[in-house]
């Protein structure tokens, strides 16, 4: 098992954890570990979200990159690390 | 001039048509038929072509008409005899000859015409010699008949009259220009049309840093360019290739492999969250009871690191990492002889206790690590084997870089404690070990080997045991522990298995500078003071922590009995009087000697399971916190209370940056002076 499954799996045994989802450049969700229509409503939303927040960041400073996004709601936390190509998201419950 | 008359005939029109008739009239008298002909000829143009009878046709009925008359012309002359015979000499008879004359002349004339050059032509122009004038008067006049008769020979006739010779020969008298046009070729439109190239509308907002963007590539672009065009265009080619190669292999790689960082990123905000409890005492809590107890703190349990596969194996050694204070590493293995077995080497770091950094299993077990203070990267391990290795962080091998053989002069018993020093003279990398075989072995990193060079023998210096045949044997101490001398280069110290300490210089490789009968049992660790040059600790099983000034060999400074096993001592990094203890009872112990000089302020058990033995404990470098390790393989990070770190309180206006060296010596000389009096007293 390579190590990024490793550390994938790792993740998703954390408790709290809710989902892992791995987003391409053009949105689409490469691997998930939700089901089906959630995975593709997230992919879609958060891949744009985090688009418009990294263009916001490079607008200010061109130089400047977004590195990853946490977003903290009433009952989840979503947390978002742009790589070159992908985006992993993870979403975890931060109470439980 | 009369040969231009006939021009005008060509015109049809009546009007034009009338004269000129009426002058051939009056040339000549041509035939009422040829009038006709030309008025009809010239309707001709107008109106299709009539046939003309003549008058004298015969009749012809239709089926005469019809009738077919076949007449075959033949070269043959119809009155040529057939019959003319030849008298033959050779067979005296008359014989028919076949070849007849078929040649019939109707008419012959002898033209007078004779060539310029011939003798009768020039007889006729001498007889003419005289009459030249004439003569050309007479060929003006006449047409061009006569002039075709004259001589031609005359140039100067035909230099003088060019327009009439221009005219071409026509026949005057019916003469007529036909001129008819062809037809146009119909003009005829032809097109074809293409299939319309594929059109796609295309539309982008272009912001700053697309801007930026897309000049940075360009210029990278422009680089490579720069560097290709400098290499030469055969390697060209070949960085092509494997170019291609390259982005072939990333391509076919695994996909989700991409996401390598972003995972440890992620996962490190996973543990924020699930550890956020933690983080925040980590950063914020500061015990609020201390103002209460005067002296006493107390330390509080943050992080637990541990590792399903070193699980059971002791916390042989710890270590942070002098570059990234979030990270420390840990070295397992085992202190009982007799449950030996596989050794690792764990790198942890704050932000994701649940998980090690990096993994190193080693075959034997570790016994203590260093890392190197400029190249964090480089760790140096001491294996139960005797054997030493150099693990590279940075090298993706699972093994070590370098590692000492039976043949490299590897130690005979368990390495204690290995130590890097200072570059040598050739900039190579070296470090120290110590082993219970009773050499220090110093460990140089060349090129892939590791070379190595005794600096010293331990020996006990006692008289020599005698052998069971009378010989005398030389003891050799074991060496459990050194560490050397912040300032002095060449000092250091080596703890022993026989609780001594002997001060050593790396001079002398047979001579202590001094022994130290320091404890009655193992000298589990010794160490100099940060700030303070003549000060050290040592810790052993006997019980006892004991803090020397070298220079009083005779007594220590102060003695501590913790009422076990003592594991590790550690001197608190931004106080000179701190330390802390760790015992076998799973105890820690942190003293301030500034504060207290007979107790520990805080003695406290951070163990789970009672008769666990903590075994080493490390103070951060920069936060307020330590960590100690267990024989069960855990390791906890404990938060220092505010009266577990109490500095001198710096003058108004004197805001200094970090740690005031002279005041820490100051402090500590302070307390000392103390001790050495009655120390001196006892002297005199």
């Amino acid at each position: 098992m390579s190590e990024v499954e490793e550390t994938i799996k790792r993740i998703q045994s954390h408790k709290g954890v809710i989902g892992i989802i791995v987003v391409n450049s053009e949105g689409i969700p490469i691997r998930t570990t939700l089901d089906n229509s959630t995975t593709v409503q997230y992919a879609g939303l958060i891949h744009q979200l985090t688009m418009k927040a990294r263009s916001t960041v490079r607008d200010i400073d061109p130089q400047n990159d977004l590195t990853f996004l946490r977003l903290r709601s009433k009952k989840h936390e979503i947390m978002v690390a742009p790589d070159k190509e992908y985006l992993l998201i993870v979403i975890q419950n931060p109470s439980e | 001039m009369p040969p231009k008359i006939p021009k005008s005939v060509k015109g049809p029109g009546s009007t034009v048509g009338a004269k000129p008739s009426k002058i051939i009239k009056g040339r000549q008298k041509p035939r009422e038929e040829d009038d006709m002909t030309v008025d009809e000829y010239g309707e001709d143009y107008v109106h299709g072509r009539t046939l003309v009878r003549p008058d004298d046709q015969l009749d012809l009925t239709e089926t005469e008409l019809k009738e077919e008359f076949t007449r075959i012309l033949t070269a043959n002359n119809p009155h040529a005899p057939q019959n003319i015979v030849r008298f033959n000499f050779k067979e005296r008879s008359y014989k028919q000859t076949s070849h007849v004359e078929q040649i019939a002349i109707h008419f012959a004339l002898d033209g007078n015409m004779l060539h310029k050059d011939s003798d009768e032509a020039r007889r006729q122009r001498a007889k003419a010699g005289m009459g030249e004038a004439r003569s050309e008067i007479a060929l003006s006049e006449a047409g061009e008949e006569e002039a075709g008769d004259g001589e031609e020979g005359e140039k100067e006739e035909a230099a003088e009259a060019p327009p009439p010779k221009k005219e071409s020969l026509r026949n005057q008298f019916n003469f007529s220009e036909r001129a008819s046009q062809t037809f146009n070729n119909p003009y005829r439109e032809r097109g074809t049309a293409t299939e319309p190239p594929p059109r796609a509308n295309f539309s982008s907002t272009a912001n700053q840093w697309e801007i930026y963007d897309a000049y940075y590539e360009d210029l990278q672009k422009q680089e490579k360019a720069k560097d290709k065009t400098k290499q030469v265009p055969a390697f060209k080619k070949d960085d092509d290739k494997t170019k291609k190669k390259l982005v072939a292999l990333e391509t076919t790689s695994d996909d989700i492999s991409r996401v390598t960082k972003a995972s440890k990123i992620v996962e490190r905000m996973v543990n924020q969250n699930t550890f956020d409890d933690i983080a925040q005492d980590f950063s914020y809590f500061e015990d609020a009871s201390d103002e209460f107890r005067d002296q006493e703190g107390t330390l509080l349990p943050l992080w637990k690191f541990s590792y399903d596969k070193a699980k059971r194996l002791a916390v042989t050694s710890l270590c942070w990492n002098p570059k990234h204070v979030d990270l420390f590493s840990t070295g397992h293995g085992s202190y009982d002889f007799t449950k030996q077995g596989r050794g690792m080497l764990l790198f942890y770091s704050l932000k994701n206790p649940s998980y090690p950094e990096f993994i190193y299993s080693t075959d034997s077990g570790v016994m203590c690590i260093d890392i190197h203070p400029t190249y964090p990267y480089l760790i140096c391990v001491g294996f139960y084997d005797g054997s030493v290795g150099v693990f590279n962080v940075k090298d993706k091998r699972a093994g070590p870089v370098y590692k000492s053989t039976a043949k490299s002069g590897k130690h005979t018993d368990p390495v204690w404690q290995v130590k890097w020093q200072k570059d040598d003279l050739d900039n190579n990398l070296n470090f120290f070990s110590v082993s219970s075989d009773g050499r220090v072995v110093s460990w140089t990193l060349v090129k892939d080997e590791l070379i190595y060079a005794d600096v010293i023998s331990l020996t006990v210096d006692d008289v020599p045991a005698e052998g069971p045949d009378g010989t005398q044997l030389q003891l050799l101490g074991c060496g459990t522990s050194f560490d050397f001398h912040k300032k002095i280069d060449y000092l250091f110290l080596v703890g022993t298995e026989e609780g001594k300490i002997h001060k050593c210089s790396k001079a002398y490789s047979s001579q202590f500078l001094d022994t130290i009968d320091a404890h009655h049992m193992s000298v589990d660790a010794v160490r100099w003071n940060p700030f303070h040059p003549d000060i050290f600790i040592s810790c052993s099983a006997d019980w006892t922590v004991k803090i020397w000034d070298h220079n009083y060999r005779h007594q220590a400074m102060f003695t501590f009995d913790l009422n076990s096993a003592v594991g590790d001592v550690a001197w608190a990094p931004y106080s000179s009087t701190i330390f802390a203890a760790v015992t076998a009872d799973g105890k820690i112990h942190v003293f301030d000697l500034n504060i207290n000089k007979y107790e520990a302020l805080c003695e406290q058990s951070v163990v789970q399971k009672k008769k666990t033995k903590l075994t080493h404990v490390e103070f951060n470098p920069a936060h307020m916190i330590v960590v100690v390790g267990d024989e069960r393989g855990y390791v906890t990070s404990l938060k220092l209370s505010p009266n577990l770190r109490k500095v001198p309180k710096k003058k108004k206006g004197e805001e200094s940056q970090g740690i005031d060296h002279e005041v820490e010596i100051a402090k500590l000389d302070k307390i000392l002076s103390l001790v050495r009096e009655p120390d001196n007293k006892d002297k005199k």
